[in-house]
């Protein structure tokens, strides 16, 4: 996997926290308390880690991890196997926390790509993220 | 014609079907010879690129006489755009948890 090539799907969600850094880095980095918010896990804050994380559902996402910063940054990969490709996914799993004057703000990032279409990616990594940037504009405008 | 996630990736791939895509989503009804002037492709080129497009939904064609008029089907995109929406619901949805631990991690 590329690390160009991982640049291709983003999913960004942020949110402003009335909680210090310090205690939301405890909720994400504490096996017990991820499960309260994420999913049970065997997570441990060291990069190259490997760890699971169990879904209700049934699915299992295999993760590293890949940066640890205390109190600002944790970022792991996120890939879910399945059979049928389109559920297929490789992607990786970056929170930031910036302390602000009330709180926290909170970003997640997701970037990712289908493992089957790495091919087609390949070929047109620039543009992909213009693109669908631009894409929600065309799909604003029409209904 | 029901089109998987995976045909639009790769006909979508394409920098120069992606041109085409966006510029008759942008100007609405073009036929073959407007879109291949200062495109820098030939016009056999342009219709080949069309055809994948049209495979893919993407694109529909109207005749009217002896010129077929191209316009953009942007709902063909919805497959790819429901990656995006669904992980960002999921991680809505967990965020919310989240700052229910940590109301609750203050006692």
């Amino acid at each position: 996997m590329s690390k160009t090539a991982a640049e291709t799907l983003s999913v960004v969600v942020e949110r402003e926290v009335p909680h210090p850094a310090e205690k939301i880095w405890r909720a994400l980095t504490q096996p017990h308390l991820i499960e309260e918010w994420l999913m049970k896990n065997d997570f441990n804050p060291v990069v190259g880690h490997r760890f699971n994380l169990r879904g209700d559902w049934g699915g299992v996402l295999d993760c590293e991890v890949l940066a640890v910063e205390p109190n600002r940054t944790l970022s792991y990969t996120w890939n879910f196997t399945h059979d049928d490709p389109a559920y297929n996914l490789k992607s990786v799993v970056t929170f930031m926390l910036t302390p602000t004057r009330t709180g926290t703000h909170l970003r997640m990032e997701q970037l990712g790509f289908r493992p089957d279409q790495k091919q087609a990616y390949g070929g047109a990594k620039a543009g992909w993220q213009q693109f669908l940037a631009k894409l929600e504009l065309v799909l604003a405008r029409t209904d | 014609m029901p089109t998987t996630s995976n045909e639009l990736f790769s006909t979508l791939a394409d920098p120069t079907r992606r041109a085409i895509f966006e510029r008759l989503s942008r100007e609405g009804e073009l036929t073959v010879r407007v879109l291949t002037d200062h495109s820098g492709v030939s016009q056999p080129a342009v219709s080949k690129h069309l055809a994948v497009l049209k495979l893919a939904g993407l694109v529909n064609g109207r005749r009217e006489g002896r010129q077929t008029h191209y316009s953009a089907q942007p709902q063909a995109l919805a497959p790819l755009i429901d990656w995006t929406s669904q992980m960002a619901g999921f991680w809505q949805s967990r965020f919310d948890d989240l700052e229910d631990l940590l109301k609750r991690m203050d006692q």
